[in-house]
């Protein structure tokens, strides 16, 4: 990899020893997108990049095999639910999650804290950390800072994440600002409870909500710490597009170029393609895995139901120019028949919707390579919307504001 | 007109037989005034239709006061694939099905299992995690019960269901039920049989069954039969009926079948009925070896509910009556044990379903099925009889050429068809090879004494499954429900069932049945 000629230039990350080196960084010279090289302990990394989600340490009915097979360089793994089944003694026994699923290449795992928002009936926070009871045997679990940093050293990830105080982002008032403030005393509480510091990241995360005031304290708080990397969090929970991407462009405007930028739980095509734009590198998502086991392909111009009649005697594959596994050798047909039978069908179209996000990340990074990034994303957009009626309004004014005009 | 040059070479007095006419037909007052001759060698290596063949067989059957049973009346239509048997040992068939499929380019080896699929699919694994495993058979398997759903579908596709499930180089072979499947009776009838798919009954008639044959573009195919689970101690007269509506359904398939061009180069299997009734079941294979089919299915013995003695010596008499050139499926029988004593007994194929059942019960296949072969004290090899069951006119012919009728009795398959099946082995007492360590057929992996075991499902495994992950890993995927539990288990319990038959064929051609069973056997007993 070549150094930038333009904006930035090739830098090596907080301290020579830590477990996070970026190799290269190239700036599109409209836009805000960037390509990057990452080095970390279980490999190397190209950004952006998409991060399937491999929950319960494994990515639903697929062999570690076939995603090697797809270019899949990073995955994502739950702290909450490994914590919970098998535990993190077993999985250290087992050589962390790397030995205990087989899995060679880079893993991320998250702080478990993101299972507030989603489980928050059952969530009680407090300074100290957050007490659930268990939704598997009913005992009561504290997971403080501490603890959740304690599991992932035993899950030995190569990035870690805080734990942080999720609010969901609808809501408003007080609460937000008490779970922006605490998540960066936890981001401390994390730092210093880092039993691995040479061989594990660790990322904080962005808080405040859609308050564009608490996002900034809480980015010139954060950007402070001694840590890899950053992701934006607290966004993608059901929000007004128009406010998350404010939120996103907010983050980025502040945070260090010479650092990788993770948005989390985003993983729609057109989001995807915005939010590079925007300047963010990493993503995760359970979208294209979870909806291929309900039957639907993911594809350029939107998404084929596959369980729907009308596919029933349609002998073309899900997306002719696709060369997954899936496309070369089964119709839709067939797959809209093997559907309500064999549990193989669901493994069809999630080896194609991995394929999917995998193939359009590449075609996003080759397009930063050739500095024909915002061409890329004008030909995207005719793919996916037809006409410049059809798109989505806020995706026009996001790209526009950096510097990007469709057409 | 190959009948016509057959009767010139064959060295046999043909002069006592009366020549065919002109037509191939044979004229019937002429047949019966025949003297009696020497040896009874009635070849038909040619196209007969199923009249002509019914037609001979009666006249020969009804021929009074014959000095050697014929025992080697061929009616073999022009399958176009060929059973090779290099071996028959204590009434264990060893060989292999050449000329095999559209192209005739595959080859089938016996005893052997087929790939079973749903929908066409092996269940849980996609193209590549199906390659992952070593030794998988043709053929593969598929079923009226999973597939016949999407006939009309099929009829757009135009394309044959190979093509349609991914497998468009693999060899078809079509059954009518699911093993894995139950299978509910009472639903059959003098016209129709019923199949369970996944939208429930679907009633199937002679037409729309060779419709969907037409559709799917099988490699071989069973004709339609009235196989319904009989419980034991059904009437003579519901088994009886089963029977002849079999051999309705066959004959009215064959009609069909021979007027079909799709078909030409599909091979239809007949089925054996009879229930647990000894005379019905002898009924069932005279009648349906009068036909020109490609093989034999040997139906009805799926159920567990016919005690073992009395099913296994069926099947033996059964396959004691069938033609050695034709290979022999059964349906249903997929235990270890099971298959070793029906291997025993003559049948060539099994339906390969057992790995999936233990799948779906969170189950890995662990039994041990190599045999150590002993050095010292090695039981005597029987002797082999050589290739005399290649059907090809001229070395069939050149056999005959040169044997006498003593040689015909003294041949060692000609005495082991005067037997009533395999009989007795005798297991060797000689202790397992493993030396007192053995395991069970599976082990339970939802078991808690997993949760913290980081070895493989088996030791020396080469599967994908046990090369990559442990027992630990997957006691978590089964305890959390996921996925993968399916596919890494499929994959390990097929490749471990495929090596059993690799297993098999070897015990076979070197003489070692007796101890495979016992090995076998010792491992079923310790469950």
């Amino acid at each position: 990899m070549s150094p930038a000629p333009g904006p930035g230039a090739p830098s090596a990350s907080a301290s020579a020893s830590a477990p996070l080196r970026v190799v290269s960084r190239r700036e599109c010279p409209v836009s805000r997108a960037r390509l990057l090289q990452l080095e970390l302990p279980h490999g190397e990394l190209q950004t952006p990049v998409f991060m399937p989600v491999g929950t319960q340490g494994t990515l639903k009915g697929i062999a570690v095999r076939q995603l090697e097979a797809l270019g899949c360089s990073i995955l994502l793994g739950n702290t909450y639910h490994l914590g919970a089944r098998p535990g993190p003694e077993l999985i250290s026994k087992a050589n962390g999650l790397h030995g205990f699923m087989n899995w060679k290449r880079a893993l991320l795992t998250d702080s478990g804290g993101f299972q507030m928002v989603s489980l928050v009936e059952l969530a009680e926070v407090t300074e100290q950390g957050v007490r659930f009871s268990s939704p598997y045997d009913g005992k009561e679990i504290l997971l403080t800072p501490e603890k959740s940093i304690e599991i992932q050293n035993a899950l030995g990830s190569d990035i870690m994440m805080q734990l942080d105080d999720v609010v969901s982002s609808t809501v408003s008032g007080p609460r937000v600002e008490e779970a922006m403030y605490r998540s960066i005393r936890w981001l401390d509480r994390c730092i210093a409870a880092n039993k691995n510091p040479e061989q594990q990241n660790l990322f904080a995360i962005i808080q405040g909500g859609l308050d564009a005031e608490l996002r900034k304290k809480c980015l010139t708080e954060m950007i402070k710490r001694d840590v890899s990397g950053f992701a934006i969090g607290g966004l993608s929970g059901g929000e007004e597009k128009d406010n998350f991407w404010r939120m996103v462009t907010l983050s980025t405007e502040y945070l260090p170029r010479e650092k990788p930028r993770y948005l989390m739980g985003v993983g729609y095509a057109t989001d995807l393609v915005v939010c590079v734009a925007l300047g963010c590198d990493m993503f995760d998502c359970v979208f294209p895995t979870r909806t291929a086991r309900f039957g639907s392909a993911l594809v350029p111009w939107g998404s084929l139901q596959l369980k729907n009649r009308q596919y029933a005697k349609d002998f073309k594959p899900i997306d002719e120019d696709c060369d997954c596994p899936t496309c070369k050798r089964y119709t839709r047909a067939y797959l809209h028949a093997l559907f309500r039978n064999d549990t193989a069908a669901l493994h069809h179209i999630t080896i194609h919707n991995i394929a999917y996000q995998l193939n359009l990340m590449c075609s996003i990074r080759e397009s930063i390579r050739q500095g024909q990034f915002p061409v890329f994303i004008q030909q995207f957009m005719k793919r996916m919307y037809g006409s410049k009626e059809q798109y989505p309004c806020w995706a026009v004014e996001a790209l526009s504001t950096v510097n990007v005009q469709l057409e | 007109m190959r009948m016509l040059e057959l009767w010139k070479r064959a060295p046999i007095t043909w002069s006592h037989v009366a020549p065919p006419l002109e037509n191939g037909t044979f004229g019937c007052s002429e047949w019966r005034h025949v003297e009696k001759p020497q040896c009874y060698c009635v070849l038909f290596v040619g196209y007969t239709n199923i009249w002509l063949s019914s037609f001979l067989a009666d006249c020969l059957y009804s021929v009074k006061d014959l000095p050697i049973r014929p025992s080697y009346v061929l009616l073999a239509s022009v399958t176009k694939m060929k059973l090779i048997l290099s071996s028959i040992v204590n009434g264990c068939r060893y060989g292999k099905l050449i000329e095999v499929g559209r192209n005739g380019s595959k080859s089938v080896d016996i005893p052997g299992c087929l790939l079973y699929t749903r929908t066409g699919s092996v269940p849980h694994l996609t193209h590549d995690t199906l390659s992952l495993i070593e030794g998988v058979p043709e053929p593969v398997h598929l079923t009226l019960s999973t597939v016949a759903e999407h006939h009309e579908v099929l009829e757009e596709y135009k394309e044959g269901i190979g093509k349609f499930i991914g497998m468009p180089e693999s060899i078809l072979y079509c059954s009518l039920h699911d093993p894995a499947s139950p299978c509910p009776s009472g639903y059959n009838t003098n016209k129709t049989v019923s199949v369970w798919g996944g939208g429930g009954r679907i009633e199937i008639t002679l037409s729309k069954f060779m419709a969907m044959q037409q559709a799917f573009k099988p490699d071989w195919y069973q004709s339609m039969a009235d196989g319904e689970p009989l419980p034991p101690g059904a009437s003579r007269k519901r088994v009886k009926k089963s029977v002849d509506r079999t051999l309705g359904f066959l004959d009215g398939c064959l009609k069909e079948h021979q007027n079909s061009e799709v078909l030409k180069n599909s091979e239809i299997l007949g089925v054996i009925e009879g229930g647990d009734i000894l005379e019905e079941r002898l009924r069932s294979v005279r009648e349906t070896m009068k036909r020109p089919v490609g093989g034999f299915l040997l139906d009805g013995f799926q159920a567990d509910d016919m005690p073992d003695d009395p099913k296994l010596n069926l099947i033996a008499s059964v396959t004691g009556e069938l033609p050695e050139d034709k290979p022999r499926l059964i349906h249903g029988i997929g235990k270890p044990d099971e298959v070793l004593e029906c291997v025993s007994r003559g049948v060539d194929l099994f339906e390969g379903f057992f790995p999936y059942v233990m799948t779906e019960q969170g189950r890995a296949l662990t039994f041990k099925f190599k045999y150590k072969v002993d050095p010292e004290g090695e039981a005597e090899q029987k002797d082999l009889v050589g290739p005399l069951h290649q059907v090809q006119d001229q070395q069939l012919i050149s056999a005959y050429n040169t044997m006498t009728i003593e040689q015909c009795e003294g041949n060692h398959i000609y005495s082991m068809l005067e037997q009533s099946g395999c009989g007795d082995n005798e297991i060797s007492n000689k202790a397992s090879d493993k030396g007192g360590k053995t395991v069970p057929f599976t082990i339970d992996l939802k078991s808690e004494q997993y949760r913290a075991d980081f070895r493989p499902l088996l030791e020396d495994c080469s599967c994908y499954c046990c090369k990559n992950h442990t027992r630990a890993y997957l006691y978590h995927l089964l305890t959390t429900n996921e996925l993968l539990a399916g596919v890494l288990l499929m994959i390990h319990n097929q490749h471990h069932y495929f090596g059993f038959f690799q297993s098999i064929r070897d015990a076979v051609r070197d003489d070692k049945m007796h101890q495979l069973k016992e090995l076998i056997i010792k491992q079923k007993l310790q469950q």
